[in-house]
């Protein structure tokens, strides 16, 4: 039966089993956005600003997850800081990232992923 | 004790009215005292589905505004014993709802009924809101496709954080899965979420599964509650839905392709 087998195209999966992949998807993403506080893009823009102040960080390493339990809630901000080198390389150049101007931007990329 | 049900979906077009219609007849005709009100402010439909359209004086929104008497606005089903409809405004606004407004009307029904059906509307603005607020129980109607299962999806949702069962931090409302327009040979061949697809991402109690069938149509064109109409399988459905709810431990049917006759397959090839 093999050999007829092999010429036979590959069993494709169902739409039925598609469409139900992809539900269980996209309402495991809603389901985990529900349940967070609605101030978290804020959050998340002004800690950005404050930090930027001070450590040139990359928009997109900033990550604030919500995560409700039975007796306490955990609020965790995880920001990935660039390696020390670039940051010696960038002070002996003297565009260290001290400046008042570019913290003050509105960090446009955290806002659109919150 | 009444109990307050809410027949809800998110989205529209899967059949909560006729669930409405056809789960608040099934109710009265097993004894209970049932009333079925329409929360489809401006968009009346209920009494259309229910064949009472032509006797609809005062409606919902009357009585909240003190308009009418309760008495007045209730229509009693001229076929089933027990059976009464609230219609609801076709010229008025969601806004015409309150919490205090329907919790009056609410109250005063309990104390004569034994089942309050809410018909919600669409969506999950104010009228799905006040239709599912003060609920011990929701069926959630649902299609076997993917946007009406992921709006159950967001009404479960909504469910448990903004009913008033919610609010006070009672006991939650007790969900029930309805799933309808089920096509058992479209699942056979792969096309449609199977109704084991549908209860593992919904996690919800299945209550029924009610077949495509043309006798829904049918009934609704003249007026007449799906569980009147004799021998059609989606009256079964509903009827065998209205049982287990009551407590009844009924088999699901109509999951499965109808076996067909030698004579049934051998035509429709040749057809």
């Amino acid at each position: 039966m093999s050999i007829f087998n092999f010429f036979r195209p590959p069993p494709r999966k169902s739409v039925a089993e598609e469409a139900k992949e992809r539900l269980q998807i996209v309402l495991a993403h809603e389901r985990a956005a529900g349940s967070s506080p609605d101030y978290l893009p804020i959050l998340q823009r002004e800690l950005l600003a404050v930090i930027a102040k001070y450590v040139q960080i990359d928009e997109k390493k900033v990550e604030v997850s919500f995560e409700r339990g039975g007796d306490y809630s955990t609020l965790e901000v995880n920001i990935e800081l660039p390696p020390p080198s670039n940051d010696k390389a960038a002070r002996a150049r003297g565009t260290g990232p001290v400046t008042g101007g570019d913290a003050k931007k509105p960090p446009a990329a955290a806002a659109k992923r919150a | 004790m009444a109990k307050v049900i809410v027949m809800t979906s998110g989205k529209g077009g899967v059949g909560k009215t006729t669930s409405s219609a056809a789960f608040a007849t099934g109710l009265a005709l097993r004894g209970f005292k049932t009333v079925v009100i329409d929360f489809d402010v401006g968009l009346r439909n209920l009494d259309l589905i229910m064949g009472c359209e032509r006797r609809v004086v005062f409606d919902f929104v009357n009585v909240i505004n003190g308009e009418a008497k309760l008495n007045q606005a209730l229509i009693k089903d001229k076929r089933v014993e027990n059976l009464y409809i609230l219609p609801t405004s076709q010229t008025r606004d969601k806004d015409a709802l309150t919490k205090e407004g329907v919790e009056k009307i609410l109250d005063e029904l309990r104390k004569d009924f034994d089942y309050i059906l809410c018909d919600s509307p669409a969506g999950i603005e104010k009228g799905a809101l006040m239709a599912l607020y003060f609920a011990d129980h929701a069926i959630i109607v649902t299609n076997p496709e993917v946007s009406s299962v992921r709006d159950s999806d967001r009404i479960l949702g909504v469910l448990a954080s903004k009913s008033r069962r919610a609010e006070l931090n009672q006991e939650p409302v007790q969900e029930h899965l309805l799933l309808t327009r089920y096509d058992p040979e479209r699942v056979e061949r792969g096309d449609m979420l199977k109704v084991d697809d549908v209860l593992e991402i919904l996690a919800i109690p299945l209550l029924g599964v009610v077949p495509e069938s043309t006798a829904v149509l049918r009934a609704s064109n003249i007026g007449m509650p799906v569980t009147l109409d004799e021998k059609s399988n989606a009256n079964q459905a509903y009827t065998d839905a209205v049982a287990r709810f009551l407590g009844d431990t009924v088999e699901h049917r109509f999951m499965k392709p109808e076996k067909k006759g030698f004579f049934e397959r051998f035509l429709r090839r040749t057809a």
